[in-house]
């Protein structure tokens, strides 16, 4: 481009702004910097309460945080020996997590596959809707499905003595996490270029091998962080596992057995101790694990997708 | 698909429409064998989408219909035995973007193998040894044996498009259709992929749509004038362009319009 000598230029008169649209601008700027900003603030603050109320008792005699940990007998109001191991329950968290995912991974991949690659618009259409739907059921509903029709389901068909248990809570959350993993593995199969496709196909590809050999690997760090954040929005379920499982508090020996999650534990018994007593911080303290637990996993989904965008 | 014809691909009376509009009108034409031929128009004149009639790739978009009739390599593409997985494997093509996927080098080259022959039939030293072969045909194998394993979208762009050529090679097409493939390129990269035809000509017979008239000029041997979906001339390039016979063809070339 030629450079032009500038010419020079006359003092520019500007209308001057009343004072009123000055501090009107600044202001607005303000609020939107604390919106911006407040979601950190109720992050560190929500941590600070629950860790607040549980440090108390992290100091008291005969509270052992390795028996908190690692030691699955969980009387929090025996009269005698009163003992807070929260084993049991991670384990029947993570227990009913795995089996939910084990069920809504691969049916929510390949729904996510099936409505990006295979199905045609209208149908797509359709299905994004419906799928929407089924993420928009209240949890409680999807503990009152859990309740009914699917214990007497589960007892129906293999003579369990019990249908409320570890299956039951895992359909139920399978069934939860089915759509986060479905709409987020679609924007992720969508996020491919079209170029990868066209690519694939003039190279004489089928549909199923552009899947397999191109989608997949393209798509895989989005797909991950798909199954991720459905793994996170089922460890941290309450209401649906609480009526699902069973409550028991026991290490589960095989699908058919009641199990409780931390979650359920919480939401159970924080009505029932008392304030400030070391019962009602012991469940601070399992809340504090388990903001540990949904935190590590949301943190590897962020960065996974950070992963993505890079490339 | 026998290659004892005349022309490698002959088409009768093509005509497409996409929905409701027409994009190509009538269209006759044939390509001999061993020969660049550049496809020629301003935009919108349906030299691309002619291009993609001939692997098939138009049909993906659903609202295609065509009638007519395309031969490539004797062969009518539209008859209900012809498949396109075959199809495809004979006609290579090359894209206005370089589209290396997002794999390794390595994986980029074999991807055709991997797709078209039993897995058990590859063994690691018939891959490597394609790999090698058309890495060394385009031109990259120099630059890129000791990095075999990066991903083939970390190259750079001119890199991108021979490997997006190289890809090719190792299923032996007989015909390699280019979309523009010099126009994300610099002038050294064109005259790379500009190079790398010549070399692969005679070998296989190259169909280009370009936008600039002097590439089509210098490095074609028969050259196809399209306007709004018609064929207006197809002669030997030197003749199109010295003494092009409909007038429409000569305000084109002398950049009247387009």
């Amino acid at each position: 481009m030629d450079t032009q000598p500038i010419p020079e230029r006359a003092p520019v008169v500007r209308p001057r702004r009343s004072p009123w649209a000055v501090r009107g601008e600044w202001l607005l700027e303000l609020i939107i910097r604390f919106c911006g900003i407040s979601a950190v603030l109720f992050v560190l603050a929500i941590f600070f309460f629950v860790f607040r109320e549980a440090f108390p008792v992290l100091g008291r005699e005969g509270f052992s945080l390795t028996q908190f940990l690692f030691s699955s007998e969980w009387y929090p109001t025996s009269a005698t020996h009163v003992r807070y191991g929260t084993w049991a329950l991670t384990v029947g968290s993570f227990s009913v997590t795995a089996l939910a995912m084990i069920i809504a991974v691969p049916f929510g991949l390949g729904a996510a596959i099936f409505v990006s690659e295979f199905c045609g618009p209208r149908l797509r259409e359709v299905l994004k809707i419906v799928i929407e739907l089924l993420a928009a059921i209240p949890s409680v509903v999807w503990g009152f499905i859990g309740l009914t029709v699917m214990s007497k389901l589960i007892v129906d068909l293999t003579g369990a003595p019990v249908g409320v248990n570890l299956l039951n809570g895992g359909l139920i959350l399978a069934l939860m996490s089915v759509p986060i993993i479905v709409s987020i593995g679609e924007d992720a199969l969508k996020a491919v270029p079209d170029s990868y496709r066209e690519a694939g196909l003039a190279l004489g590809a089928t549909r199923w091998q552009l899947v397999y050999r191109v989608l997949l690997p393209a798509a895989k760090n989005g797909l991950l962080a798909a199954v991720l954040l459905g793994v996170g929005r089922a460890v941290g379920e309450t209401m649906a596992v609480l009526m699902a499982t069973g409550h028991a508090v026991h290490i589960p020996l095989g699908v058919l057995d009641s199990v409780r999650t931390l979650t359920a534990n919480i939401a159970a018994e924080l009505g029932e101790a008392p304030a400030g007593s070391d019962h009602y911080r012991v469940l601070f303290l399992t809340g504090v694990l388990l903001f540990s637990i949904t935190f590590v996993v949301n943190l590897t989904a962020d960065l996974v997708i950070r992963g993505i965008r890079r490339k | 698909m026998s290659p004892n014809t005349p022309y490698c691909i002959a088409t009768k009376e093509l005509s497409l429409w996409y929905g409701r509009f027409q994009a190509l009108i009538g269209v006759s034409v044939e390509i001999k064998h061993g020969l660049i031929t550049a496809l020629i128009g301003p935009s919108g004149c349906g030299k691309t989408t002619l291009l993609r009639c001939f692997n098939r790739v138009n049909e993906r978009y659903g609202n295609v219909t065509t009638t007519g009739e395309i031969r490539v390599l004797g062969k009518n593409i539209y008859d209900p035995d012809v498949s396109l997985i075959e199809l495809r494997k004979a006609v290579g093509m090359v894209f206005q973007r370089p589209n290396p996927l997002p794999i390794s080098v390595y994986e980029n080259v074999v991807f055709g193998l991997r797709i078209h022959s039993p897995a058990r039939s590859l063994t690691r030293s018939a891959l490597d040894e394609a790999v090698e072969r058309a890495l060394t045909e385009v031109g990259l194998w120099e630059d890129l044996k000791d990095r075999l394993h990066r991903k083939g979208t970390a190259l750079q762009l001119e890199q991108q498009q021979k490997l997006c050529i190289a890809r090719l090679l190792p299923l032996k097409p007989r015909l390699i259709l280019m979309d523009e493939p010099c126009s994300s390129l610099d002038v050294e990269g064109t005259r790379a992929i500009e190079e790398l035809m010549f070399a692969l000509k005679g070998q296989y017979t190259i169909v280009i749509v370009t936008h600039n008239m002097a590439q089509a000029r210098r490095a074609s041997d028969e050259c196809l004038f399209m306007l709004m979906g018609e064929l207006i001339e197809h002669r030997r390039t030197e003749d199109l362009f010295l003494t092009p016979q409909d007038h429409r063809t000569a305000e084109y070339i002398e950049g009247r319009y387009g």
